[in-house]
């Protein structure tokens, strides 16, 4: 199956913590060797409490997590190995920054000269030299988060965790920061585990995005895969924009199908295995709509009147009703310049059946 | 002015507070210096005679014994209370600090009880238990009894610190290989050592300052300084009281300064 051997593994791993909600279900997640696999999900997904049982802070209801093909529910915290980033950096706020990044080496007893060729090559990597004799309430949001980098990566762990590392940052530093990340994952080579909310830092940073909502996993695979092959309706309308339309299937052949969006007949290319008369959700990018199309290129031609036009710089965003939706948009690049479609006109628009999927509705899985 | 009379009798009567909480303070110090073994201001005194002023009770009470053994019973006492009362009020404080722990505040009730609880009471239930365990006139039986009184000012203050304490430090600290002593001495000790500090400088000034359990619980071998005033005043009445009672009130302001001093450089710690 996978022959690369996975140096993390969740083995159907469930958690609760009062006994009655379950905030991770029924895990199953394998993460690669050298991987950097990002957990995304809204907040109160389990993606921190699923970070907390790799390190070994909370325990595992039932199921069982395995770090190098090994059962760790018997190995403490300390003896993991794992270098941890918090959300709020937790530097140890009476230590120098020299400290903070001697204190994995000490633990160690690794002998002092090692000690500080170790904590200069760790200020290096993160392009700190020369701050080691600095408090860290003397240093900036984004060198806090450097130091916490810089502490969780000194003693040469093969995996580290990094939850929510740059959502305390603005947007520009955070830009900045995830760039270094990836480029310190690429130097060292050790496998991340990320968390964030944040739909764009994991696809910008990640090798492969596991989606989580509601304790579950909805779907893992790499950015693109996400964006263009959604599996489950949640992961279509969280990773990007995307319009959904509902209805019932008339017809399949092959892979398209043919749905009955109640006024309209929509055919779409069938992800899931739906047969005639079941319920399904269609989803379409709204960059991949086409405005007044040649007629006769599409097999999903409609028309429709403009209800709203929004200007958003480098597009436009029409929203007009259509199959049902009273709220479908379209992206338009502003390459004609605005004022080439006004609000009220009447519009043809078309898509081909490939760009449109037809999943499952979320209600039916359970 | 319609608001100056309210206001002119508020500064009044603050400053008759004042006077009232200070004056017999004030009046005790100036009197510590009589050169006549009086407890009033003599014409000299109010003079500014030199003649009339004197350190001659502070040099009677430094070369009485009763009043060296009260002052050394007093130390070591203090001492030993403080260690047990801090020691123990930290590990509850900290035990107390994990959400997970059952019965909390159960816990916390009656571990700061004996603040609430009467002196008196204490006292004399501390005296009847321990005279059956033999403790009573011991010093081992008053440095367990002050270190019970002192305990609650340690898990006072100790919850206080650990409030502004980021747990997340302990599992940082763990992920990085230290076990949980070293976290502790290298990590969560440095942070909470104000809280630490300051509890055990109330949970000293409170066996520093004790009487009642001394007047039940203490022999002659183990009078302290209070109850060695309290003597004092009943059996010999001289004004080397007011000299001891002097050092007091210089031993109170230091501890208050010191104290004040511990709160400011921990508000600064967690502002940062
Ligand atoms: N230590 C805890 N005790 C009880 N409930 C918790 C604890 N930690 C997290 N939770 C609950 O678990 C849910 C998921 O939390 P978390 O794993 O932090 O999600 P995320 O990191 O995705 O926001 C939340 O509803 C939270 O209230
Ligand atoms: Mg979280």
């Amino acid at each position: 199956m996978n022959p690369e051997p996975a140096h993390v593994e969740f083995d159907g791993v469930s958690k609760s913590y009062d006994g009655v909600t379950e905030i991770v279900r029924d895990l199953n997640l394998a993460v690669r060797e050298g991987e950097f696999l990002t957990l995304l999900g809204p907040s109160g997904s389990g993606k921190t409490t699923c970070l907390m049982m790799l390190a070994g802070f909370e325990t595992p209801t039932s199921g069982t997590v395995l770090i190098g093909g090994r059962a760790v529910d018997d190995v403490p915290p300390r003896r993991r190995g794992i270098g941890v980033v918090f959300q709020n950096y937790a530097l140890f706020p009476h230590m120098t920054v020299g400290r903070n990044l001697s204190f994995p080496l000490e633990v160690r007893n690794l002998r002092q000269a090692d000690i500080r060729e170790r904590v200069q090559r760790a200020l290096r990597l993160v392009r700190l030299e020369g701050f080691e004799d600095r408090r860290p309430d003397a240093l900036s949001g984004g060198q806090q988060q450097r130091v916490a980098i810089a502490r969780a990566l000194v003693f040469e762990p093969s995996l580290v965790l990094m939850d929510e590392p740059l959502g305390a940052l603005d947007r520009r530093l955070r830009e900045e920061m995830q760039y270094e990340i990836r480029r310190i994952h690429r130097t060292l080579g050790v496998t991340i585990v990320y968390v964030t909310h944040d739909q764009q830092e994991a696809m910008a940073m990640s090798d492969r995005v596991a989606v989580f909502n509601g304790g579950r996993i909805q779907q893992v695979a790499p950015p693109e895969t996400l964006y263009e092959e959604p599996e489950r309706v949640f992961v279509a309308t969280f990773i990007g924009d995307n319009n959904l339309l509902h209805g019932r299937v008339l017809g399949v052949e092959q892979d398209i199908c043919t749905v009955d969006t109640g006024n309209d007949v929509v055919s779409a290319f069938l992800v899931a295995p739906r047969k005639v008369g079941d319920a399904v959700t269609l989803t379409i990018r709204p960059e991949r709509v086409a405005l007044a199309p040649t007629p006769g290129t599409f097999s999903n031609e409609f028309e429709a009147p403009i209800e709203d036009i929004a200007f958003l710089g480098d597009h436009l965003r029409v929203r007009l009703a259509v199959c049902g939706s009273a709220d479908f948009a379209i992206k338009i690049p502003n390459t004609v310049g605005h004022g080439a479609v006004l609000k009220g006109d009447h519009v043809r628009i078309g898509w081909t059946p490939t760009d449109c999927r037809a999943l499952t509705p979320d209600e039916e899985i359970a | 002015m319609k608001g100056g009379i309210g206001r002119n009798l508020y500064l009044a009567f603050c400053v008759a507070v004042f006077i009232f909480l200070i004056a017999p303070i004030l009046v005790v110090v100036p009197l510590s210096f009589n050169a006549e073994p009086y407890f009033t201001f003599t014409e000299g005194m109010l003079r500014l005679d030199p003649d009339a002023w004197s350190l001659r009770w502070y040099r009677s009470v430094a070369e009485d014994i009763e009043w060296r053994r009260a002052l050394v019973n007093s130390i070591v006492i203090g001492v030993c209370a403080t260690a047990l009362a801090t020691v123990l009020g930290t590990l509850a404080a900290l035990g107390l600090a994990n959400p997970a722990m059952y019965g909390r505040s159960l816990v916390m009730t009656l571990l700061i009880s004996p603040m609430v609880t009467p002196v008196i009471v204490s006292a004399a239930g501390m005296f009847f238990f321990y005279s059956s365990l033999g403790l009573a006139q011991t010093h081992v039986g008053l440095i367990l009894a002050h270190a019970a009184l002192g305990t609650p000012f340690v898990v006072i203050t100790v919850t206080a610190t650990l409030a502004g304490f980021d747990r997340n430090l302990m599992r940082v600290a763990a992920s990085l290989g230290a076990g949980p002593w070293r976290s502790f001495w290298r990590v969560q000790f440095p942070l909470i050592a104000p809280g630490v500090i300051s509890g055990a400088l109330f949970a000293f000034a409170t066996s520093f300052d004790e009487v009642v359990t001394v007047l039940f619980m203490g022999g002659l071998e183990q009078r302290t300084i209070p109850r060695q005033m309290w003597a004092g005043i009943r059996e010999q009445i001289s004004p080397a009281i007011l000299a001891v009672a002097t050092l007091l009130i210089a031993f109170a302001l230091f501890f208050m300064l010191t104290v004040e001093w511990l709160r400011r450089r921990s508000a600064r710690a967690a502002e940062a």
